[in-house]
């Protein structure tokens, strides 16, 4: 399995301080997720954490090196990342996208293997987009194309899947059908899934490690069920409400209740 | 129905067989090319000297005249396309071309200084003088694009403004200097006109960038996913970035040291490629650079066919085709924004 932590982690874009000084510790195997409110810099520790933003201080320890020492293309074969909103030319198909998925583990003038088509569909299997292989991406709806990419991050098969608001855009039964498929895959292969959350109840029902964020600092980290109560929602988000007890899966529920007063 | 199906949308044929159908017409236009101009040469005249017994006087235009001409307008067709091709990918702006990032401009700018200022300078001085002007405007964009992270916005901004400033100084030299502007014009519309090969010698070297840009394909096609995605797929996506605009640099400016600034191709070529064989690097690269060899013989061709023996410069034929594909992408990308 691969690891991944980070200490004395401060972030910053110009001169704006986003992140201060902040230790965090992935767990191997698991779902984590990323909670806090808007522009508290939960994409930003993301985006760090896939080393695609350069600490300003502090190390991000991809099993146990630096990940900014590391060569690129090493950290591609171990860590995944799907970026918010990911864009690509209107007329690629889906399987095209999956098999860019293979790029970190190919030479320069390598061509596709037996293997290869296997690990794509495989992938284009697991996410339900077989039937839609041979489509062009801008021929896809929402829910479809966010599967698509995720194909291409599965076909790139790293120990690490790291997601920046996988179900953003998408209506309710599609952003449980992503988080369904992720979990799936967390449960099936045990990869250590790392991801940005804006719905909490979704986050406290999927994470198996919980991580809310306030003004740059980790605010609490762990298991939902300590991590998910009416302080930290008030806290984080400002917001009073009720904590029950989700009736499916016994996780936390919040129940707003309005705006925190002070 | 047929226009719709090769202009329209991706052609159904398999790219490789589009590249086989391109390169001979090239071959084929070629050809035809050679037979053009003050003296008429027939295809079967221009075999015979092929193969060693034509007339003397025709093998001498043939020689000396018209096939370094017409390797020039292929080679130069070519870069010009594929630089072209490559900045829209790597700026991923479809209207991204040697014109828009300034480099042209500067090359212009420091032959006009070249002509003006040192009219005696031997002949070897004015494309030497434009590779350095390219090259200077390069460095300078590259410089101010450094800070921001090399963001295909910024670097398609500056260029337009670089651009602007060399357009000025171009225009003050031709006020300041009105005896000059006639060799100063023909320049800078660009022309094959009493191209040989010297010139072909200038532009040998670009092909060294060939097996380069071959290697590149996947990465490029990776970029083109956005700086995240290639990151995240294990590319170093400002470096490569930075790289790709060097190479593209390099071919403006040895093809604007050999013939002039000649516009459009760099647009156009790599765009109707696009359309024709898809954005994938390996095939859309070849297909730009036939694009841009078949764009700019024709323009050669005709400019030198229309009226013989006077000549019009190449540059004129491809903006007076290039102006109205021009608007017409313009009126396209704004009913897909």
């Amino acid at each position: 399995m691969t690891t991944l932590s980070a200490e004395h982690l401060s972030l910053s874009y110009g001169a704006t301080q986003i992140i201060d000084n902040i230790d965090l510790e992935i767990p191997e195997g698991k779902i984590s997720i990323i909670i806090g409110s808007n522009g508290c810099g939960k994409s930003t520790i993301l985006r760090s954490l896939a080393r695609l933003l350069m600490p300003q201080q502090g190390t991000i320890y991809l099993d146990g090196k630096d990940i900014q020492q590391q060569s690129s293309k090493e950290v591609a074969k171990k860590l995944a990342i799907l970026p918010q909103a990911p864009e690509a030319p209107e007329d690629i198909t889906v399987k095209e996208l999956c098999y860019y998925g293979r790029h970190p583990h190919k030479g320069l003038f390598s061509r596709q293997t037996p293997e290869d088509h296997r690990i794509v569909e495989r992938a284009l299997s697991a996410t339900k987009m077989t039937e839609f292989a041979d489509r062009t991406l801008d021929a896809l709806s929402g829910g479809q194309r966010q599967r698509a990419w995720i194909s291409m991050a599965l076909v790139q098969e790293t120990d690490l899947l790291l997601l920046d608001e996988p179900t953003t855009y998408l209506d309710l039964a599609h952003q449980i059908e992503i988080l369904e498929l992720l979990r799936d895959f967390n449960e099936t292969y045990g990869r250590t899934i790392v991801m940005v959350l804006h719905d909490l109840n979704q986050a406290a029902q999927y994470a198996d490690h919980l991580i809310s964020i306030k003004q740059g600092k980790i605010y609490k980290e762990g298991p939902p069920e300590t991590v998910f109560t009416k302080e930290m929602i008030k806290d984080v988000f400002r917001l009073e409400c009720c904590i029950i007890e989700n009736p499916v899966d016994q996780t936390p529920l919040c129940i707003p209740i309005g705006l925190s007063q002070d | 129905m047929k226009l719709k199906r090769t202009f329209g949308l991706k052609s159904t044929l398999p790219p490789y067989s589009i590249i086989l159908l391109l390169t001979v017409t090239v071959l084929i236009l070629a050809m035809v090319s050679l037979g053009l101009g003050a003296i008429y040469i027939s295809p079967l005249e221009i075999l015979q000297n092929f193969l060693g017994n034509g007339m003397q006087s025709q093998t001498f235009i043939l020689h000396n005249y018209r096939i370094p001409r017409i390797l020039i307008a292929v080679i130069v067709g070519a870069g010009l396309a594929t630089a072209g091709a490559i900045l829209q990918g790597v700026l991923r702006n479809p209207l991204a071309s040697p014109d828009v990032i300034g480099v042209t401009k500067g090359a212009g700018l420091a032959a006009v200084i070249v002509i003006v200022l040192f009219p005696q300078s031997p002949i070897i001085i004015l494309p030497l003088s434009a590779f350095i002007g390219a090259a200077v405007m390069a460095a300078i964009l590259m410089i101010f694009v450094y800070k921001k992270g090399a963001q295909p916005n910024t670097i398609a901004l500056v260029g337009i403004a670089l651009g602007a400033i060399c357009q000025a100084g171009i225009e003050y030299f031709m006020v300041k200097f009105p005896d000059d502007v006639n060799t100063t014009l023909l320049w800078l519309t660009g022309s094959l006109w009493g191209r040989g090969w010297d010139q072909v010698f200038i532009l040998l070297p670009c092909l060294v960038l060939v097996p380069v840009l071959i290697a590149l394909t996947s990465k490029m096609d990776v970029l083109s996913l956005g700086d995240d995605i290639a990151t995240g797929l294990g590319e170093r996506s400002k470096l490569l970035r930075y790289i790709l605009l060097s190479v593209s640099v390099i071919l403006i400016g040895v093809c604007v040291a050999a013939v002039g600034s000649i516009g459009f191709i760099g647009l156009i070529a790599p765009h109707i490629a696009r359309r024709v064989v898809g954005s994938k690097f390996k095939v859309l690269l070849p297909a730009s650079a036939l694009f841009g060899s078949i764009f700019l013989l024709v323009a050669d061709s005709l400019g030198r066919g229309l009226f013989p023996p006077i000549e019009i410069p190449a540059g004129i034929i491809t903006a007076v085709i290039g102006v109205p594909y021009f608007l017409y992408l313009l009126r396209r990308e704004r009913k897909i924004t």
